[in-house]
C-alpha cells in the first residue's frame, strides 16, 4: 500500500488540535500559528493530491481499505473526480477562517481553533469516505463542533440557533441512519464500490431515497426544511457562518450526487419532480425573502439556500451539464458564500451591526473593501467572467434539455439573484454616507486583504479558465450518468411483473 | 464436591462478607480498612471469575445453577461496577458522615445476590439471588439516614420492590403448576402445549422483572429513589442491578420460553418503545441531575431491552454490548457529579453545572463527550451501542421499533444538550473544590477515554461478546 495521503489528510488537523489542547497558554498568537500551519501544510497536501490525481479515469483512487468493525464495516476512503474539488475547497477554507479570528473571537480562542480543526478532520473525512456508516460517523460527528462554535461563539439568540441547528440535523439523519442498516441487510455491504456494481434492488429504493433525501434535504438546505440556517448562519461567529456556508452545506449536495443518483437511479428518477418543485420554491421564495432582509448576514443565508436550488436543480437533470455545473456552482458558491460572510463579518467587527441600514456610503471610507466586496456580489449573482457564471449557467443549459418550462422559471431566480445582491449593495456601499460613526473606521487590514484576495483570485481564475475544474470532473460525471442511464434502461425494459 | 469448585467466587464472596464483618465488629475506626479490603477482595472474585474454564457450559447443581460465557461476561462487568462504585465513594460518604462498614458489606452483599441471579437456571435459585441483592439494596437507599428523602427513597423503594416481588413469585408459582418444574430447562423441554397459565406466568414474572430495572410502566419508584439516595448508592442503583436483571430476562426468555416468543414479543416490545419514549420526554423538564439520570436510564433500557425482544442471538448480543456501554457511560456521568463539591457540601442541580467549563474545564470536556455519548451522536461509544441494537433490530424487518428508537433519540438528544448548553453556553458560578482523589480521577479518565476511543478499536467488545450464545 502507498502511503495514506487520505488519511493523513483527516489526521493531520486532529493532531495539531492535540497539540492545542495541551498547550497551557489559551490566547495568544501562538497557538494561532499552530493551528494555521497545520491547515495550511493540509491545503498542501490537498493541492498536491489534486496535481496526483489522474483525471482520465473514473475509478476511486488513493483508496485506503483497513478492517475496522471486523466482519461488518472496513474503514475505506478514496476520490474520484467529484470528491477532489471539495477537499481542496475545504482545506483552502479553513486557514483563511483561522487567519479571520483576529478580531472576531475574543474568549477561548483556543478551544475555538481546536473545534475549527476537528470540524475540517470530519468535513474532510465526509468527503473521501467510501463506505456508507463511515460517512454517516463523519457526517454526524461534525455536528458536535458546530454545535460548540455556533453555542459558544455566536451571537444573542445563540442557544436558540445551536439547539435548532443540532436537532434538526439529527432528525434527518437518524432515518438515513436506518436506511444505511436496511441496505446492509438487503445487500450485505455498505461499501460504495461494491454497492455501485451490485446495484439495490428496485423495491426498496424509494424508501431508501426518502430516507437518504430527509437527510441531505435539510442539510442542503432545502425548502421547507430550511428554517434552522438564516437562524444558525446569523448568530455563527463569521468562521463558523462561513465553514456552515461553504463547506457544511456542500456535504449535502455531494451526498445528493454520490448517494441518491448513484444508489438509487430509479428512485431518483421517480422523486424528479419533487426535487424539481422544491428548488424552484427554494429559488424563487428565498430570492423573495432575501429582498426583504434587514440584516445581512440573513440576506446572504438567504441567497444560500437559492443558490443550493440551483445545485439540486442541477443534480437532478441527469445531464453531464446539470451535475457538471451543480459541482462548479458548489465550490463556486463555497468560494463567494466565503467571501461574502466574510465581508459582513469584516465591518461587524468595526460597527458591531449586520443591519444594513447602518451602513451606506461606505465606498468612501472603505474603498478597497468596496472593490473585493462588489467582486463577490457580481460572482453571486452570476456574472460572466466570475466563477459563479460557469455554474449557474451550465444547470441551466442542463434544465433546458430536461424540461423548458422549469429552466425558465430558474432563470427568473437569476434576475432576482441580481436584484437583492445589487440593491444590497447599493445600500452598503452607496449613497449618502449618513451615519457619522462610519468616518472612523479603517479600511481592510493586512489579514482581511490576505482573506479576500484568497478567495477573490480562484473566483476570477475560475470564471476565465474553467478548465481545470472540469477536467477534474468530467470523466466522473460522465460515468455517473452513463451508470445512471443504464441502470434506467434495464429497468424500464424488463417486462412489469 | 465437585461442583463447589465451580462456584469458588460465590463462596469466596461470602465468607469474605462474614470475615469483614467479624473485622468491623471487633476493630474499631476500621471504615477504611474495610473498604479497601472490600475492594481487593471484589478484585480477587473478579480473578476467580476469569480463572474458570468457559470453554464449555457447566451445569452445577442438576441443573439449578449454570456457568457459561453469558455468567461469567455478566459477572465481571458487575463486579467491574462495584469496584469502581466502592472505590469512588470513599470521599463521598466521608463528607456525608456516613462511611461506616455497613456501606461496602452491604454492596458486597448485593453483588453476591446478583451473581447468584446471573448464574441461576432454576426459578428458586433465582428468586433467593433475587431478594438478596434487593433487601441489600433497599439498606443502601435508606443509608443516609437521617435525611428525611434518603429514609423516604428506601421506604419507597422497599414497599414498591416487595410487591413486584410478590407478583414475581406468583408468576413463578403459576409456572410451576403448569409445567412441574422450576428448572429453566426442565420447564422448556416438558412445555409441549403452550397453557394460558404458562403466559400469565410469564406475564406475572416480566412485570416483576421490569420493576427491578425501572422499565416503563413499572418505572414509578425511580426517580424518587435516584433522588433521595445518597449519590454514591444512586451509581450503583444505576448501573449494577440493571446487567443482573438482564441477564435474568435473557436467561429467563430464552432458555425455558423461547419457543413462547409470540407470546412475550409484543409485550416486550411494548415495554421498550414505552420506556424509550417515555424516558426520553420526562427528562426533559427535570431540573435535578439524579432525577433526570433516573429519565435517561429508563430510556435507556428500553433501547436494552428493544435488543432482547428480537429473538436472536445477534440481539441478545447488542443489548449486552448496549449495556456494558451504558455501564460506562453512567459511570462517568456520576464520576462528574461526585466531584462537584463546594465547602462539604455537594451539587446535583443542572443549573450548578453553569458556566462549569470556565473553571473546570478537564470536567467540562469530559461531561460533555460523556452526554454525547449518551445522546448518542459518533464517533462516541454510545452510537456504537445504539448502532448494534438497531442493526440486529434491522435485521428482523422490525422497522417500526428502529424508527420509533432512533426518533426518541433525538427527543433525548435535547436534554442531553440542554446540560451542556449549561455547562458551556451560560455563565460560570464560583469554583468548585479541586481535591479530587486519585479513585475519582481514575474514573473520570477511564470512562471518557474509552467513550472517546471506542471507535478506533469498535470490535474488541463485540468479538467477546460474541461468544456469548443462549438460544
Amino acid at each position: 500500500m502507498n502511503f495514506p495521503i487520505l488519511t493523513s489528510l483527516i489526521l493531520l488537523p486532529i493532531i495539531g488540535a492535540l497539540f492545542l489542547l495541551f498547550s497551557k497558554d489559551t490566547n495568544s498568537n501562538t497557538i494561532k500559528y499552530v493551528a494555521l500551519f497545520t491547515s495550511f501544510v493540509n491545503f498542501l497536501i490537498s493541492i498536491y493530491l489534486w496535481y496526483l490525481f489522474d483525471v482520465s479515469t473514473s475509478n476511486f483512487q488513493f483508496v485506503e481499505d483497513r478492517e475496522w468493525l471486523i466482519g461488518l464495516i472496513n474503514y475505506k476512503v478514496g476520490i474520484d473526480g467529484i470528491s477532489i474539488l471539495f477537499i481542496v475547497l475545504t482545506t483552502l477554507i479553513t486557514p483563511l477562517c483561522i487567519v479571520s479570528v483576529n478580531n472576531t473571537i475574543k474568549v477561548k480562542l483556543r478551544d475555538f481553533l481546536i473545534a475549527i480543526l476537528v470540524m475540517e478532520s470530519l468535513m474532510i473525512g465526509v468527503f473521501c469516505s467510501l463506505d456508507l456508516l463511515v460517512f454517516y460517523l463523519f457526517f454526524e460527528a461534525g455536528l458536535i463542533p458546530m454545535f460548540l462554535i455556533i453555542g459558544i461563539w455566536g451571537g444573542i439568540r445563540r442557544v436558540y440557533s445551536a439547539f435548532k441547528f443540532f436537532l434538526y440535523t439529527l432528525l434527518g439523519s437518524v432515518l438515513m441512519l436506518v436506511a444505511i442498516i436496511s441496505i446492509y441487510w438487503i445487500t450485505g455491504t455498505t461499501d460504495i464500490i461494491q454497492l455501485y456494481e451490485l446495484g439495490i434492488d428496485v423495491k426498496y429504493q424509494n424508501l431508501l431515497w426518502l430516507a437518504f433525501f430527509s437527510s441531505f434535504a435539510v442539510k442542503t438546505p432545502m425548502w421547507p426544511f430550511h428554517t434552522w440556517l438564516p437562524d444558525a448562519h446569523v448568530e455563527a461567529p463569521t468562521a463558523g457562518s462561513v465553514l456552515l456556508a461553504a463547506i457544511l452545506l456542500k456535504m449535502a449536495g455531494y451526498g445528493f450526487i454520490r448517494f441518491s443518483l448513484g444508489l438509487f437511479p430509479i428512485a431518483s428518477e421517480l422523486f424528479t419532480p419533487l426535487v424539481y418543485s422544491l428548488s424552484l420554491i427554494a429559488i424563487i421564495y428565498a430570492s423573495l425573502v432575501a429582498l426583504m432582509q434587514e440584516d445581512m448576514k440573513k440576506l446572504i443565508a438567504y441567497s444560500s439556500v437559492a443558490h443550493m436550488g440551483f445545485v439540486t436543480l442541477g443534480i437532478f437533470t441527469f445531464t453531464q451539464q446539470g451535475i457538471e455545473g451543480s459541482l462548479i456552482q458548489m465550490i463556486s458558491h463555497g468560494l463567494v458564500s466565503a467571501g461574502l460572510f466574510f465581508c459582513v463579518g469584516f465591518v461587524y467587527d468595526r460597527m458591531h451591526s449586520r443591519l444594513i441600514k447602518t451602513y451606506g456610503g461606505l465606498v468612501s471610507v472603505m474603498p478597497k473593501y468596496s472593490i473585493l466586496f462588489m467582486l463577490f456580489t457580481l460572482a453571486a449573482l452570476g456574472l460572466p467572467g466570475t466563477s459563479g457564471f460557469i455554474g449557474e449557467f451550465l444547470i441551466l443549459m442542463g434544465a433546458f434539455k430536461d424540461n423548458f418550462l422549469v429552466a425558465v422559471i430558474a432563470s427568473l431566480g437569476v434576475i432576482f439573484g441580481a436584484a437583492y445582491m445589487l440593491w444590497l449593495y447599493r445600500r452598503v456601499i452607496f449613497g449618502n454616507l449618513i451615519n457619522k460613526d462610519l468616518l472612523k473606521i479603517p479600511d481592510l487590514d493586512y489579514s482581511e486583504k490576505f482573506i479576500l484576495w484568497c478567495l477573490a483570485i480562484p473566483v476570477i481564475f475560475f470564471g476565465f479558465y474553467p478548465e481545470p475544474l472540469i477536467n477534474t470532473i468530467e470523466v466522473s460525471v460522465k460515468n455517473l450518468i452513463e451508470m445512471y442511464n443504464f441502470e434506467i434502461n434495464i429497468n424500464t425494459l424488463e417486462p412489469k411483473k | 464436591m465437585n461442583d463447589l469448585n465451580f462456584i469458588a467466587p460465590e463462596l469466596f464472596i461470602s465468607l469474605s462478607i462474614m470475615f469483614l464483618l467479624i473485622l468491623g465488629v471487633f476493630k474499631e475506626n476500621s471504615s477504611s480498612l474495610i473498604h479497601n479490603l472490600s475492594i481487593g477482595l471484589l478484585l480477587i472474585v473478579g480473578l476467580l471469575i476469569l480463572n474458570n474454564p468457559i470453554d464449555k457450559n457447566i451445569s452445577l447443581f442438576d441443573g439449578s445453577y449454570v456457568i457459561d460465557n453469558l455468567s461469567s461476561f455478566m459477572k465481571i462487568l458487575t463486579i467491574l461496577g462495584g469496584v469502581f462504585v466502592l472505590s469512588i465513594s470513599t470521599r463521598y460518604l466521608k463528607l456525608s458522615k456516613i462511611f461506616l462498614i455497613e456501606y461496602p458489606i452491604l454492596i458486597l452483599c448485593s453483588i453476591l445476590g446478583m451473581m447468584v441471579m446471573i448464574s441461576s437456571n432454576d426459578l428458586i435459585v433465582f428468586y433467593v439471588g433475587l431478594e438478596l441483592q434487593s433487601l441489600a439494596l433497599y439498606v443502601l437507599a435508606t443509608f443516609n439516614r437521617d435525611q428525611l428523602k434518603s429514609s423516604e427513597a428506601g421506604l419507597k423503594y422497599f414497599v414498591l420492590s416487595a410487591l413486584s416481588s410478590g407478583l414475581l413469585l406468583y408468576g413463578c408459582s403459576l409456572i410451576y403448576g403448569f409445567s412441574g418444574s422450576t428448572n429453566f430447562n426442565v420447564i422448556g423441554e416438558t412445555m409441549n402445549s403452550t397453557h394460558y397459565g404458562l403466559t400469565f406466568g410469564i406475564v406475572f414474572i416480566l412485570v416483576g422483572l421490569s420493576f427491578k430495572i425501572s422499565a416503563v410502566p413499572f418505572h414509578m419508584w425511580a426517580p424518587d429513589v435516584y433522588e433521595g439516595s445518597p449519590t454514591s448508592v444512586t451509581l450503583f442503583f444505576a448501573i449494577v442491578p440493571k446487567v443482573a436483571a438482564l441477564t435474568v430476562f435473557i436467561r429467563f426468555l430464552y432458555v425455558p420460553f423461547v419457543n413462547m416468543i409470540d407470546q412475550w414479543q409484543p409485550i416486550l416490545i411494548f415495554i421498550s418503545i414505552a420506556s424509550m419514549i417515555f424516558g426520553a420526554i420526562a427528562a426533559i423538564g427535570q431540573n435535578n441531575l439524579k432525577r433526570l439520570v433516573a429519565y435517561s436510564s429508563i430510556s435507556h433500557i428500553g433501547y436494552a431491552l428493544a435488543g432482547l425482544s428480537i429473538g436472536t442471538n445477534e440481539g441478545i448480543q447488542s443489548s449486552i454490548v448496549y449495556i456494558s456501554i451504558y455501564l460506562v457511560m453512567n459511570l462517568g456521568l456520576f464520576t462528574c457529579l461526585l466531584m462537584l463539591k463546594r465547602n462539604d457540601q455537594y451539587f446535583e442541580t443542572i443549573d450548578d453545572l453553569s458556566g462549569l467549563t470556565k473553571n473546570h474545564p478537564v470536567i467540562a470536556l469530559s461531561l460533555m463527550l460523556i452526554l454525547f455519548s449518551l445522546a448518542g451522536i459518533p464517533p462516541l461509544a454510545g452510537f456504537f451501542a445504539k448502532f448494534y441494537v438497531f442493526k440486529s433490530v434491522i435485521e428482523q424487518s422490525m422497522y417500526f421499533l428502529a424508527i420509533v428508537g432512533l426518533l426518541s433519540t433525538v427527543i433525548a438528544a435535547f436534554y442531553y444538550l440542554r446540560i451542556i448548553k449549561v455547562i458551556y453556553f451560560d455563565e460560570e458560578k464560583d469554583k468548585y473544590d479541586t481535591d479530587h482523589n486519585i479513585w475519582l480521577k481514575i474514573s473520570l479518565s477511564f470512562s471518557t477515554l474509552i467513550i472517546l476511543l471506542y471507535f478506533i478499536f469498535p470490535s474488541k467488545l463485540v468479538e467477546i461478546v460474541s461468544r456469548i450464545n443462549v438460544i
